[in-house]
């Protein structure tokens, strides 16, 4: 009998760390994602799973924690939203460097600055292309549903080991605090120093008994040992592109219109794909599960098929960019979003694709 | 089966918590549910609203522009939600602190005098429950039962004794629960 609940995107997550088998969690609470850390202070992980959780002084503290604990090969999580996610950049930039495994969460806030507490997606850019200095990817992840907060803790923790690399789960208000029904998977024990070897190698600080000593280090001050450093970065990147890439297409096999949004905004834009069929519009859409990893070539195919594409954001045009560089022009691309925390209706979806993409195959370039 | 309702009054009233026992009742009868809050600093003392949906399939958008069913406690949310009522869907609300009351002609228009029941039943804190058995009486989109058992399971089990007066305020709603249309239509014809 599976575990049916009905939780808050935010809760959904830290009950699914708990259940991943992570050994820690290092956080400083922060509007619209402060359920994490309240939630794993009520459940006490300590006595469940032994799982720590700490609130730190600060983010720059909890990631630098985060940094510490991934050095043993531990499964770290943390989570923030946007300003705090900036002030854990340059920890972020350390982990990729070091090639440190951790699941970083952002519920994102409608920046820039402060922010509001509402849906956003304004950090696109902050995600995928860097956000911290030096060249770095990370692994993002973009939950659609309660179900995906929950299942894409494993996942993440999954990805991170693997590539040894940093995971960025990234959400907003919406998906963290709205309630679904969710599927909680079975309890996964923790592992040990020694699963950790053998199932990922001997590259953790877990003590030198006959072996050589273990470094974890983020540099190499020798130009060329640094530079083959951040070139192995690449390779490792390039095999996420080619292993660990996922989207969702949806009702794009007769699309003659065609729109790409992710996380909440892809939620509405479905009810703006199903409003538009009703009126006899072929409309589909591609949602990137990741974001890095991104379905380029799904685009560039697509592109072939559809007469033009509107990406749909809570910014005012980020991943669009990244759509442009997919279809290399072969169809008109146009952006749609609202932003600071105003929502998009599926009306307002559909009016904008009737607008900027059907209307004569023209477009308003933003 | 797709039902789209918000749910729009003060804070304080029991509005979400009356969404996530409508939501929780779905998922005991295995149907796909959202509850979408708003949420942020208009919150403390003003206006709470939220956004539920129960249906057969997998669930779009959990944030809409109209809706099946507007469930309106204050006025406030009457001036913003009456709008939001699909072409022949359902405007529920308690005249109680209505002063402009609903004029649609396109819509079913019932009231429920939650607030005034529930003071007489003694215990003003099952209001919430009152209007949802008004909700219940026209859109019996979950059975009494799953209500019971969504209470249970989101109550915490000191409060359970307070199940059976929970379930006692949402047969007065169902009982209570008036069209209102005509008898406001010929009110607003005579001013």
């Amino acid at each position: 009998m599976s575990d049916l609940k009905l939780m808050k995107g935010n809760e959904a997550l830290a009950e699914a760390a708990i259940r991943a088998g992570a050994d820690a969690y290092f956080g400083y609470p922060i509007t619209p994602q402060s359920e994490v850390i309240e939630y794993l202070m009520a459940e006490c992980p300590e006595k469940r799973t032994g799982m720590v959780v700490l609130q730190a002084e600060s983010e720059i503290a909890a990631i630098n924690m985060v940094y510490g604990a991934a050095s043993t090969g531990k499964r770290v999580m943390t989570s923030s939203s946007s300003p705090g996610i900036s002030l854990k950049l340059e920890g972020i930039s350390y982990l990729a460097g070091a090639e440190l495994p951790a699941v970083i969460v952002n519920v994102v806030r409608g920046g820039p600055g402060l922010g509001t507490i509402q849906p956003s997606q304004a950090d696109y850019f902050q995600s995928v292309k860097g956000g911290g200095h030096g060249d770095y990817k990370l692994y993002v992840l973009a939950p659609a549903s309660v179900q995906e907060m929950a299942d894409f803790v494993a996942d993440a923790f999954e990805i991170a080991f693997k590539y040894r690399a940093p995971v960025l789960i990234l959400s907003d208000g919406m998906i963290g605090q709205m309630m679904e029904k969710v599927e909680l998977n079975d309890q996964v024990e923790r592992m040990s120093d020694e699963d950790i070897i053998q199932k990922y190698g001997s590259w953790a600080t877990t003590g030198k008994k006959g072996r050589e000593r273990n470094i974890i280090t983020s540099l190499d001050l020798q130009p060329e040992k640094m530079e083959a450093r951040v070139q192995a970065l690449q390779k490792k990147y390039e095999r996420m592109e080619n292993e660990d890439l996922r989207y969702e297409k949806i009702q794009c096999d007769d699309a003659e219109f065609l729109i790409v949004a992710y996380g909440s905004s892809a939620r509405i834009a479905q009810k703006a794909v199903q409003l538009g069929r009703e009126k006899g519009i072929k409309v589909g859409l591609l949602r990137p599960i990741t974001l890095f990893p991104y379905p380029k070539q799904q685009l560039f195919k697509l592109a072939d098929q559809v007469k033009g594409i509107l990406s749909v954001e809570l910014n005012t045009g980020q991943m669009v960019e990244d759509v442009k560089l997919s279809v290399h022009h072969k169809v008109p691309v146009a952006h749609f979003g609202r932003t600071g925390g105003s929502i998009h209706t599926p009306e307002e979806i559909l009016e904008a694709l009737e607008e900027n993409i059907i209307k004569d195959g023209s477009i308003r370039h933003h | 089966m797709t039902e789209e309702i918000i749910i729009a009054g003060f804070g304080g009233q029991g509005v979400l918590s009356m969404g996530k026992i409508l939501a929780y009742s779905g998922v005991i009868q295995d149907k796909e549910v959202s509850w979408m809050p708003s949420y942020g600093p208009e919150m403390r003392g003003g206006t709470a609203n939220v956004t539920v949906i129960l249906s057969d399939e997998r669930i779009s958008s959990p944030y809409l522009k109209l809706y099946d069913t507007a469930i309106i406690l204050n006025q406030q949310s009457m001036d913003k939600f009456e709008k939001t009522v699909k072409k022949g869907g359902v405007l529920i609300y308690d005249p109680n602190g209505i002063t402009q009351h609903p004029t649609r002609q396109d819509i079913k228009i019932y009231q429920v005098e939650g607030y005034r029941l529930a003071s007489e039943l003694g215990n003003k804190k099952v209001f919430n429950m009152i209007v949802l058995g008004g909700f219940l009486k026209i859109k019996p989109i979950v059975h009494l039962e799953s209500v019971i058992e969504a209470l249970k399971k989101s109550l915490p089990e000191r409060h359970h004794n307070l199940i059976p007066l929970n379930k006692e305020a949402i047969t007065i709603g169902m009982q209570n629960l008036f069209s209102h249309k005509l008898e406001h239509q010929s009110a607003v014809n005579h001013s």
